[in-house]
């Protein structure tokens, strides 16, 4: 039955669903976790990334993990293809909004400019929706560190902290749990590799599965955001004891 | 002999405009406002080419208005003083430009910093402490060089604008009707009674 409604996108069905925009939502959640948590001096994003095979050469750097501008990075669950779409819209949005105001795009305007763009392909004729959900850290002065999650249908909220992807209603739930008002950056670092470390597959969990992001402000107030190194996430994870043991990594 | 002037303080960004509206040697108005609120911090004085200035004046506002609209947030002086500044350059570069010179003044909404902002019809932008356009700027940037402080109060700052506007009148050669005052303060904009009838003599 659902057949008749399932090659436009723009069709709505019967019962007032739109099937394409629901399939690509399930589409998401097969990809590899993302995570954000919003503290108070500071935003952490983490994502899981899947490795597909042993032959397959690991890519050094970030591709879960986007910085925008300044001040603003976003991790991806979905279809990396789509993504890189977005995020180079996003980025000369940004910098369209920088070049015009000489300032740098409030964050809520960027999400909402990307979450226009996501919500025509569910409506315009012939097309399908983006499979990708974004998780936003950012900063700005009226509203400080700031997390957005968005996804295919074009809506977005606002979060403390939040999940996409694989298990990401059992992430929610234990972010939900371990969630503490005004913790600190380093906490929230802490609990974010705890989330994942029991949303993965694995219990122990190495620099090559995983990938951090902070965006923190320095002592003299300049935003920064860091994509960290995998020197970096290994000693996270050691001092959190979720490494994988040195001697069985090299069997 | 249109008269534009800007002054910056401690709290607060003072914009003077001359009332009179002219043609050639002909004052057509006594009371005309050339001034146009952007939004609840911000402010713009304009003069130039009759029609041009009104008409790209009140282009600015709808968009500055438009923006805080969409956005439910105002845009800050600056990014108001960099956007005129590109819709000037991008005029100044088509078939018919618009001749029109500017002081931008206002609050800053998140952290009250006040702010002015001196702009011209060649899309120059300049932020400043205190400004003039056209004939005020031989007769009073000097006055406002000796006098100006940038932590000054309001009090001092009209004190200021009276001795400008002291010195216009016994110089300029035509009358210019008088100033508009108006104020900018974190708590939004405001004309300020401005004595119009002091009489000054020639030295």
């Amino acid at each position: 039955m659902s057949r008749r409604y399932d090659s436009r996108t723009t069709i709505f069905s019967p019962d007032g669903r739109l099937y394409q925009v629901e399939y690509a939502l399930e589409a998401i959640s097969h990809a590899g976790t993302a995570i954000g948590i919003l503290a108070k001096d500071g935003i952490v994003l983490a994502a899981e990334r899947k490795v597909t095979s042993k032959l397959l050469e690991q890519d050094t750097s970030a591709e879960k993990l986007y910085i925008l501008n300044d001040n603003m990075i976003c991790a991806v669950a979905g279809m990396t293809a789509d993504a890189n779409i977005l995020i180079n819209y996003a980025r000369q949005a940004a910098q369209r909004y920088l070049l015009t105001y000489n300032e740098d795009i409030p964050c809520e305007q960027l999400v909402r400019r990307l979450c226009d763009l996501k919500q025509g392909y569910t409506q315009h004729g012939g097309l399908r929706p983006f499979g990708v959900s974004f998780i936003y850290a950012g900063w700005d002065p009226q509203r400080q560190f700031q997390l957005y999650l968005s996804n295919p249908s074009g809506n977005y909220g606002g979060w403390k902290a939040t999940s996409s992807g694989a298990n990401h209603a059992s992430a929610q739930s234990l972010l939900k749990q371990d969630y503490k008002e005004d913790c600190t950056l380093k906490e929230a670092c802490g609990m974010a590799v705890k989330v994942l470390s029991k949303t993965m597959d694995s219990t122990k969990l190495s620099s090559e599965k995983i990938e951090f992001a902070t965006v923190g402000q320095t002592k003299d107030g300049k935003i920064y955001h860091k994509l960290w190194s995998a020197e970096e996430i290994t000693a996270l994870l050691k001092e959190h004891d979720l490494a994988k043991d040195e001697t069985t990594e090299e069997k | 002999m249109e008269v534009l002037l800007g002054i910056t303080g401690k709290d607060f960004t003072l914009i003077a405009a001359s009332k009179a509206a002219m043609r050639g040697a002909t004052i057509l108005k006594v009371s005309d406002d050339k001034t146009r609120q952007l939004n609840k911090h911000t402010l713009m004085a304009f003069s130039g080419e009759a029609g041009d200035t009104v008409q790209f004046a009140e282009y600015i506002q709808a968009n500055a208005q438009l923006y805080s609209m969409r956005n439910e947030t105002d845009l800050s002086p600056s990014a108001l003083a960099n956007f005129v500044r590109g819709e000037l350059a991008s005029s100044l570069r088509s078939r018919k430009p618009y001749n029109v010179n500017l002081l931008l003044g206002g609050v800053d909404p998140i952290t009250h910093k006040p702010s002015l902002y001196w702009l011209d019809y060649l899309a120059s932008l300049a932020p400043v402490p205190y400004a003039a356009h056209g004939y005020a700027q031989y007769y009073c940037l000097s006055l406002l060089d000796k006098h100006h402080q940038p932590d000054i109060s309001l009090e001092r700052g009209m004190e200021l604008l009276r001795l400008c506007a002291d010195e216009l009148k016994r110089r300029l050669p035509i009358d210019f009707k008088g100033l508009i005052v108006k104020v900018v303060t974190k708590d939004g904009i405001e004309v300020k009674p401005f004595d119009e009838d002091a009489v000054v003599r020639g030295t």
